[in-house]
């Protein structure tokens, strides 16, 4: 040993072996590094920064930004209080005749109007009359046209939509808007949101719970049976798993509808029909249904690991079957129970087509909403603030899923 | 004792404790009905022949599957499901198996939150992807304001969606082939004097094959059952089967959609029948069992 301690060393070429060492893990490395890169850039480009530009709509005026500035600079000193004063009428003609010009007039009143119901014809009307009117004052010419323009309300929202950033979409998402006096809630008849998330946090939360209660003894059942049959019972659980979700709502759909089997039968049994497609309990059942192997399938593969020897342990010790699997086995399949309804919730949170073909419009959960005001009412601000709220619940709870249980422990098949 | 059956139970199990196991019995063959049964009971209402979805009385007829197979609306959304599926499958497979190759090499630098990233489009609710990915396609080169290119309603532009979705199965499914994977086999091969891709050629790839082959599968099966991508960036030239299907519930109900649905039960047997050898073959390979 007194040698390596005054001489290093070498390998054949005179280099300290360390050194040579140390580039060898180097280089692995950087190849181990280049192999994942392809992909991790292909995420990182054409999912995260999407996910990123998408969030960033929910907080930006996209209609009105560049479009209103002569009237946002003329607000800036608005107390919100009085009406304004002719300059802000003045600038705000102007930009109306700038964007008459460039036919964006209709862009600038779709944003007013998602918060003031109503302004889109006043500002296509109003631009007309502008447009006609070759100079000011006015003031008079808005007020004669419509007294509309004398409510402070609406001047207070186009300040705050003139600027670059908003926060109205986000506070909307949440039934907040912002009033005279600071943030409120918005008036009873327009609390929709956080019934909605009320709603899909309960749907989750139930589906969760009742697939863990029917798949439980069924991972049980198939953890303990011998490994032949376990395999012929297993293909009961994976054939659902392999099926489209498509096919397996289709399923439902045809199922729960009031001429479907499943009232014909109800009928031959109770002699009666009852209304189950387009409800919570279709959504429900159909969920379930389709959740019961992801819940069940993670607890199973825990299942398989413990030991039989420990509950006959338990048993010989004296303690009754009931005791044995309480205090031994049960404890023990806890991080499969975990895992199980951890990625359970998460995927019910996104549902959407089950809900969309299978529910009522009592029954719609977020991903609805998001996708009824990218669609149908082009709203992209308050689709990306919904659809905003929902990644960041979500990535909470994958965040927790990662902590708990481990990425890489998650098993398909 | 008791007149109950053992069900497997020791010989000195009480009556209670059987009459128990009994139950328990009873309730997992329920729930096993419950799962199976849906997807059973789609089969015979295809084969009906009123244009009514219940089971058929007597009118036994295939109209359903002559519309499903020789109609143009079904066939261009079964050709568009095979193009961008295969198309999806291929890029996946590929860029999924080589990352996780990576991935599984000793002392890879933040493999935790490098995993985390690579899974996340398996988390993220779709709508969320979707709507991003829509915003996204609008203009795919950011620098410019006016769009150059625009992947919305464009077939690439569902193919690297799906490819998107579809990756994380394949890391997933390849990294636990390669937990078992003895590394000193790549050392020995390199060793001997073969090139790094002649060892992946000839060491890696036949040991890991089962594991990318599933991975291939569960890409397919993503992109074949994709539908709220395919709503938001495709347009009717990109229809595929599930988009079809999704449309045949909300717009016109036609029994086609229990033959589209029996089909595709067929293809989900094949998938699942393969998957399962394979997982078996890969057992052996890795001397599991």
């Amino acid at each position: 040993m007194a040698i390596a301690e005054t001489a290093p060393l070498l390998t054949i070429d005179g280099m300290p072996l360390k050194t040579r060492l140390a580039r060898a893990e180097r280089s692995r490395k950087l190849a181990a590094v280049a192999l994942v890169s392809p992909l991790f850039l292909f995420v990182v480009i054409t999912f995260l920064f999407p996910l990123f530009v998408m969030t960033f709509k929910s907080v930006v005026n996209e209609e009105t930004f560049g479009r209103l500035d002569r009237t946002h600079a003329a607000l800036a000193d608005w107390d919100g209080q009085a009406l304004p004063d002719e300059p802000v009428f003045a600038a705000f003609a102007e930009d109306l005749k700038a964007a008459q010009a460039k036919r964006e007039v209709g862009e600038i009143a779709k944003r007013v109007n998602s918060e003031y119901s109503g302004a889109m014809s006043k500002f296509k009307g109003i631009a007309r009359k502008v447009e006609a009117a070759s100079s000011g004052p006015y003031k008079d010419l808005f007020l004669a046209t419509d007294k509309v323009w004398g409510d402070v309300a609406l001047w207070r929202i186009i300040k705050s939509a003139s600027a670059r950033y908003t926060d109205y979409y986000w506070l909307a998402a949440v039934d907040l808007k912002q009033g005279p006096d600071g943030i409120e809630r918005v008036p009873p008849d327009q609390r929709v949101f956080l019934d909605v998330y009320a709603r899909t946090f309960w749907i989750a939360g139930l589906v969760t719970v009742l697939t863990l209660i029917l798949g439980f003894p069924v991972a049980y059942l198939l953890a303990t049976q011998p490994p032949a049959r376990a395999n012929l019972l297993m293909i009961f659980v994976m054939l659902p798993f392999w099926t489209s979700l498509l096919v397996r709502t289709t399923a439902w759909f045809v199922l729960l509808r009031s001429e479907g089997p499943l009232n014909d039968l109800l009928e031959i049994l109770v002699n009666n029909r009852f209304e189950m497609i387009f409800t919570r309990f279709g959504t429900i059942l159909a969920m379930t249904h389709i959740q019961l192997p992801f819940t069940l399938l993670p607890i199973y593969s825990v299942m398989k690991t413990i030991p039989p020897s420990h509950v006959r342990a338990a048993r010989s010790l004296g303690a009754g079957p009931f005791l044995a699997f309480w205090k031994v086995y049960f404890p023990q399949t806890v991080p499969g129970i975990a895992a199980g309804c951890l990625l359970t919730f998460i995927l019910c949170l996104g549902y959407y087509i089950t809900p969309a073909l299978v529910g009522g419009p009592r029954d719609q959960m977020v991903s609805y909403y998001v996708s009824y005001y990218m669609n149908n009412i082009i709203n992209f601000g308050q689709a990306a603030a919904l659809g905003g709220m929902l990644l960041i619940i979500t990535m909470v709870l994958y965040w927790a899923y990662n902590k708990l249980v481990g990425i890489d422990k998650m098993k398909l098949g | 004792m008791s007149n109950l059956p053992l069900l497997g139970l020791p010989p000195y199990a009480s009556a209670a404790e059987r009459a128990w196991r009994l139950c328990f019995y009873l309730f997992c063959g329920l729930v096993l009905l419950f799962l199976i049964s849906p997807i059973l009971i789609v089969i015979p209402i295809s084969f009906n022949n009123s244009s009514f979805l219940s089971f058929p009385r007597g009118d036994w007829s295939l109209r359903w599957y002559e519309e499903f197979f020789l109609s143009e609306r079904w066939n261009t959304a079964v050709k568009n499901s095979i193009i961008i599926a295969f198309f999806s499958t291929i890029l996946a497979t590929t860029l999924g198996t080589v990352a996780a190759l990576g991935l599984s090499r000793p002392n890879f630098p933040a493999r935790a939150l490098v995993m985390a990233v690579l899974i996340s489009p398996m988390v993220v609710p779709v709508v969320i992807t979707a709507a991003a990915l829509f915003f996204f396609y609008a203009n795919p080169l950011v620098v410019t304001s006016e769009p150059i290119i625009i992947l919305n309603n464009t077939y690439i532009g569902v193919i690297l969606a799906h490819t998107l979705l579809a990756t994380p199965f394949v890391v997933i499914t390849v990294t636990a082939t390669l937990t078992g994977f003895d590394q000193s086999m790549i050392r020995a091969g390199a060793s001997l004097g073969a090139h790094p891709t002649l060892v992946f050629r000839k060491v890696i790839l036949p040991l890991i094959s089962p594991g990318v082959i599933s991975g291939a599968l569960f890409a397919f099966v993503t992109s074949w059952d994709e539908v709220v991508v395919v709503l938001f960036v495709g347009s009717s030239d990109q229809r595929t089967l599930p988009r079809q299907m999704f449309s045949g519930i909300r717009e016109m109900i036609s029994p086609t959609i229990t033959a589209a649905a029996t089909v595709l039960i067929t293809v989900a047997v094949v998938m699942l029948v393969t998957v399962e050898l394979l997982r078996r073959r890969s057992e052996r390979l890795r001397g599991i069992r």
